[in-house]
């Protein structure tokens, strides 16, 4: 599978992350590489053969309807760069 | 498709599709992957666990009642309930989301296809698909309107159970739509998975809305984000398909894209597109195993659901004679129909759900109560329906009674007997009024006698005069009508 250098804009927008016009050819090739390298697993026959989820036997774990968490504000706000009266401040959005 | 759906256009008549997507926030203590409170009106971020505020390295583990909840949903909506079912992430930024991906359910939800049944106007019915009911979290809070340039985020609703209710593109206009919501909500609200209010966001409404000509295959849709009331849902309904019949009819084509709709003004508008559209790339949660249901355990679930609403409804009707639009009144809310059953309790059932449906509705309306407010509890409205059932107060009475009762909270009973308002329904003494009442008008009795049918309704009228109303006006008509006829 190849990727072209407008493919790789579009992943690095969705990722948020800045990438210069200069580099995505690069980007692109290094990324086909690694496309091409993972199709390989496409030739093995999984015909009728469920995704594996987990490599033990094991149930998803559940927990009990309890509240036995939060009340702790100040935790959850200390890395924020700006807050206000307990709540996070962040550069306005509005979509 | 009935005639009656069809909207008019310049060029003919088209036909609405509409698909509701419904946010049910979950009944639970905690959230659905963390041990934080789900109570609304807190302080900001106080309930707020590391796991919520998506802190590195936490893991997720899940609220086994949020399960349950979710699957007695599903059950109540007679739905396939998947006993295999899959946590995905939804990849999106937006400052409320500090994953940057929300857990939900993408191609295994838990709760496969199923239906609902309407109930319209006038006591029709009209069952609805749905698509699919899946798990997962809503995200925080965001304020746009505490600064001019920022934006404050509040994590407490982050994390909390949602159950997301898609339906089938089956409705066909606005007033199918609020029914289909008013349906929901009354389902949940019995089962108590979700409290149903809208005005406190437990209850939002997307709606998928496209227009056709009958019969034709369907149009491009636009999608109505957010609407947190059943006014609004049918509102933003008959707008957005007016907008695109005119659209279409001026020779252009809709868009598809996602709208919001303005309460104020009455109109949808779309919301500023970004050039990519969503992409959200799912994937399955590697923080998750599948969740694995135990068949045995749904079966068990399903035995301990309660009466629903269309059960109600159907029993209501064979063991009550109701109507089957005083049947869809009375079961819509739960607090109703227990109140109407109390009430009803060895009474004439259609006078008592005429009581309810108006008298009591009525002044709960007026003093803008709910019914578990009612001042006059279901007892004593029963108390009520009694007296005049036994002719000890007639129906003109009762509602003086009623309304005394409604003030002060007394007994029905009590108020009669302390205002004397007790019903003369002993023949003798009404006899004994309308002897003395003929031989103090002889003259007129005489007419009467000749045929004045005028005059037979002015003795009626001095006989209640002269018992101060307290005579059974049944009687009085009876025993004037043997005196007076020629």
């Amino acid at each position: 599978m190849s990727i072209d250098n407008a493919t790789v804009a579009a992943i690095a927008r969705l990722a948020r992350i800045h990438v210069p016009e200069d580099d995505r050819a690069n980007l692109a090739r290094e990324l086909s590489n690694i496309l091409t390298w993972v199709e390989r697993l496409g030739e093995v026959d999984t015909e009728g053969v469920a995704p594996m989820t987990s490599v033990v036997e094991v149930a998803l774990p559940r927990r009990a309807d309890a509240v036995t968490d939060g009340g702790a504000a100040d935790d959850i706000l200390a890395n924020a760069p700006q807050r206000d009266d307990g709540f996070f401040v962040v550069p306005k959005v509005v979509e | 498709m009935a005639e009656g759906l069809l909207i008019e256009g310049r060029t003919g008549d088209w036909e609405m599709v509409i698909g509701l997507e419904v946010h049910a926030q979950v009944i639970s203590k905690a959230k659905l992957f963390s041990g934080a409170s789900t109570r609304f009106g807190a302080a900001p971020n106080s309930q707020v666990s590391l796991v919520d505020a998506a802190m590195p390295g936490m893991l997720p583990v899940i609220n086994a009642y949020c399960v349950e909840q979710a699957v007695r949903a599903g059950l109540a909506l007679k739905s396939r309930i998947n006993l295999f079912s899959v946590f995905d992430r939804k990849n999106y930024f937006y400052p409320d989301l500090p994953a940057g991906y929300q857990i939900s359910q993408y191609s295994q939800p838990i709760v496969g296809e199923g239906d609902i049944v309407l109930d319209l106007e006038g006591g029709a019915t009209r069952t609805v698909g749905i698509t699919r009911l899946h798990l997962e979290q809503d995200a925080g809070k965001s304020l746009h309107d505490r600064g001019p340039a920022a934006t404050h985020v509040d994590l407490n609703r982050s994390g909390i159970a949602l159950m997301e209710i898609v339906s089938e593109p089956d409705l066909r206009s606005a007033e199918e739509a609020g029914a289909y919501m008013r349906k929901l909500r009354s389902i949940l609200r019995y089962i108590g998975a979700c409290d149903g209010n809208m005005e406190e966001g437990s209850l939002r409404c997307d709606a998928n809305v496209s227009v056709r000509r009958p019969g034709e295959a369907y149009g491009t849709r636009c999608e109505i984000k957010n609407l947190n009331s059943v006014r609004f849902v049918m509102r933003a309904i008959d707008y957005e398909a007016r907008r695109q019949i005119e659209v279409i009819e001026d020779g252009g084509t809709v868009a598809l894209e996602t709208r919001l709709f303005d309460s104020e003004a009455g109109v949808t508008r779309a919301m500023r597109s970004k050039e990519e559209a969503h992409d959200y790339r799912y994937f399955p949660d590697p923080d998750l195993l599948p969740l694995v249901l135990d068949q045995a355990w749904v079966d068990e679930i399903k035995a301990a659901l309660p009466e629903l609403p269309d059960d109600k409804k159907a029993r209501f009707i064979g063991d009550y004679g109701l109507s089957a639009y005083d049947a869809g009144v009375l079961v819509a809310e739960k607090d109703v129909a227990d109140y109407y059953e109390t009430a009803a309790q060895g009474r004439d059932a259609k006078l008592a759900a005429n009581w309810v449906t108006s008298e009591l509705f009525g002044a709960l309306n007026k003093a803008g109560l709910d019914i578990a407010h009612a001042p006059v509890s279901a007892a004593a409205l029963g108390g009520l329906i009694g007296l005049i059932a036994d002719g000890a107060i007639s129906g003109r009475m009762a509602k003086d009674v009623f309304a005394e009762m409604f003030e002060t909270g007394k007994e029905a009973a009590a108020i009669v007997e302390a205002k004397g308002l007790r019903q003369v329904s002993d023949e003798g003494a009404i006899e004994a009024v309308v002897d003395r009442v003929i031989a103090e008008n002889p003259a007129q009795a005489e007419q009467c006698r000749a045929g004045n049918q005028k005059l037979a309704g002015w003795f009626v009228g001095q006989v209640m005069r002269a018992t101060q109303g307290k005579a059974n006006p049944k009687l009085v008509n009876e025993i004037l009508r043997i005196k007076l006829s020629g």
